[in-house]
């Protein structure tokens, strides 16, 4: 790419960013989304990255039906839905959350309800029609910011987008078009309701925001966010992945938002975030104030990869929010 | 011999010439091993380079904070051990394999397949005119690669590179960089130039010059690599340096009795004229 195209690739870092924090709801009045296209990348035998606005979709095809990871904007929902036909015929089965932003679930409702549940047994009690559509998983912590008081301004998520099946143990399985899912909670990280999904055979890792390659991780700290959290989370991804000889290829990994990666890519993610939360943490040991570490610029030399000094998530907020995070007892 | 039976007889004779001599094309052919010739930066090759020599390297202050902050201790660590060489990098490092994949029928040139003997990697140069993935796809260490033969210059356009580094002793080159590259045969000897343009961390383009030598008896050894633990660390360890710890990056200018500030390289220290600055600048004492 030419530095032209790199800026652009950096401003379209930026406007996702942005998306990463507002709900679907209060982002769809200010954004046309008219324009946005929604590409499909074949990730692996039966797994595709649906690229649009907000988060990357997963979508698992396959005898049993359709699963897909996070459903991005409610606007695109019909967008989302052509492209899946284009994969499958199948019904959408399974939407997993990864976790409650409004980028990753704004399109939870209409997608669900192109979908259907196959119904029986413990699986009837959850859902009032068992035809009424898919089935929504998440982490417990997800439902429940989904379902907290919304912000003044803002309207409630309707009930037709919550999780229907959440789990608040360390993970969930899932047996799915010939293949394990291991839904792997990964605690006070970018939120406190941050899944991973693991397809065991198809050997990839649908990462949510635990895992980004466009800008510094936003971490909401509001929402139980940790910088030690999203660490502690690469090094789960990178615990799971075996490479192939070399470094490059072997298990692969669909970040939250950004390219498509394997251990590569997420070794040095997790190198810098380490880095940084080093420096800061030697700050503070030293009695540094918030100012005085934003005056040593404790980032600088990732900056021009990771940082932005505009838009939402800028990396002055992102050292505040590592320095607050840090400063606690339980950020030690 | 009337002129008319001569005229035919000479155009059979052309046209049996067509038949049994090859084609002339404006591309050249550069398949086959090369082997790697090492007058030009040999300290920088085998040797490896000095922790703290930078100079020469067009990089821009935050590339020099990566520089002067990383440990070498960082390649200790499993996931570290085996990660290969780039592509914009590898061909410093021992001979190399050029193929090419034609179209059975056309004959028309699809790809040249170039295998490194460093860390046996293989790459791939799209000669079909396709078009480079978009922004989302991965990144592998080779990128992503497209030619086409100007005159006789092959020129090799790479894209989509994982981050990786422009000398092995801390100067990273970011995963957004593009890598203009040209191979030009003269004869048995293969001159291969590399152009790095990083937006993120140089300030000018950085072009590094390789040579090779045809070679008729030799092949392209294997190069296996296993990771392995080697020291117990606590989980998530990664060695660096805080900001203005490293005594270490002194050795280099210290020893050689280099300018602390001409050792940091900037683009301004790959151009001649810097020699001048160079006696300008104070020398540290000797080590
Ligand atoms: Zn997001
Ligand atoms: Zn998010």
């Amino acid at each position: 790419m030419q530095s032209l195209s790199v800026s652009k690739f950096c401003k379209r870092g930026l406007l996702l960013t942005l998306t990463m924090l507002l709900a679907g709801t209060s982002y769809a009045q200010q954004r046309d989304f008219s324009k946005v296209k929604i590409e499909a990348l074949r990730v692996r035998d039966n797994i595709y990255m649906l690229v649009g606005e907000g988060g990357n979709i997963t979508v698992q095809i396959g005898s049993d039906g359709v699963l897909i990871v996070d459903t991005q904007y409610a606007e695109l929902s019909d967008k989302i839905l052509a492209r899946i036909r284009e994969l499958s015929k199948g019904p959408i089965r399974y939407i997993i959350d990864t976790h409650h932003h409004g980028d990753h679930t704004g399109g939870n409702a209409k997608l669900r309800a192109a979908g259907m549940t196959v119904s029986g047994g413990n699986v009837g009690g959850d859902i009032s029609d068992a035809g009424a559509g898919a089935q929504i998983i998440a982490h417990e912590n997800a439902l429940l910011h989904m379902t907290a008081p919304p912000a003044a301004g803002q309207p409630a998520i309707p009930s037709a987008a919550l999780p229907t099946l959440t789990y608040f143990t360390p993970k969930k399985d899932l047996w799915f078009n010939g293949e394990g899912i291991r839904i792997i909670h990964q605690p006070n990280a970018h939120t406190d309701g941050d899944s991973i999904v693991y397809f065991r055979q198809s050997d990839v890792i649908s990462a949510g925001d635990v895992y980004v390659t466009k800008t510094y991780p936003f971490i909401d700290v509001p929402n139980g966010g940790s910088i030690q959290g999203i660490i502690a989370a690469a090094n789960n991804i990178i615990d799971l992945i075996i490479p192939v000889y070399g470094q490059d290829g072997g298990t692969l990994v669909i970040p939250g938002h950004g390219r498509l990666s394997d251990i590569g890519d997420v070794i040095n993610y997790r190198e810098m975030l380490t880095i940084i939360r080093d420096r800061i943490q030697d700050m503070i040991k030293k009695g540094m104030t918030l100012e005085q570490v934003k005056a040593a610029k404790p980032t600088r030399d990732y900056d021009p990869r990771w940082g932005t000094d505009t838009g939402f998530w800028t990396t002055t907020q992102f050292i505040e929010a590592v320095y607050k995070n840090l400063s606690t007892a339980q950020g030690k | 011999m009337n002129l008319f039976i001569r005229g035919v007889l000479l155009l059979a004779t052309a046209a049996g010439s067509c038949l049994l001599t090859p084609a002339a094309f404006a591309e050249k052919n550069i398949a086959g091993v090369w082997a790697g010739t090492y007058g030009e930066d040999w300290p920088d090759r085998f040797p490896g380079p000095e922790l703290g020599d930078y100079g020469g390297l067009p990089i821009n202050d935050a590339d020099r904070m990566r520089a002067l902050t990383w440990n070498a201790s960082l390649i200790a660590l499993p996931e570290y051990q085996c990660r290969v060489h780039p592509s914009d990098y590898a061909n410093s490092f021992a001979d190399i394999r050029i193929w090419e994949e034609r179209d059975p029928i056309t004959e028309k040139l699809i790809a040249l397949h170039l295998q490194h003997f460093a860390w046996q990697t293989r790459r791939t140069i799209w000669m079909d005119g396709r078009e480079h993935p978009p922004e989302y796809a991965q990144h592998t260490s080779m990128g992503f690669s497209t030619g086409q033969w100007d005159g006789q210059v092959l020129t090799i356009h790479t894209t989509h590179l994982k981050e990786g580094w422009l000398r092995r002793n801390g100067a990273a080159r970011s995963d957004m960089a593009t890598v203009t590259e040209h191979f030009i045969r003269h004869g048995d000897v293969l001159t291969w130039t590399v152009v790095v343009n990083d937006p993120l961390y140089l300030e000018e383009p950085f072009i590094r010059n390789r040579d090779y030598r045809y070679s008729v008896d030799n092949q392209v050894a294997n190069y296996p690599c296993d990771s392995v633990v080697e020291m117990v660390r606590a989980p998530g360890y990664i060695p660096h340096h805080l900001p203005g710890t490293n005594e270490d990056v002194k050795i280099f200018a210290e020893t050689h009795g280099i300018p602390y500030k001409a050792a940091m390289g900037g683009a301004a220290t790959m151009y001649p004229e810097y020699v001048k600055v160079i006696r300008s600048l104070p020398v540290p004492a000797p080590r």
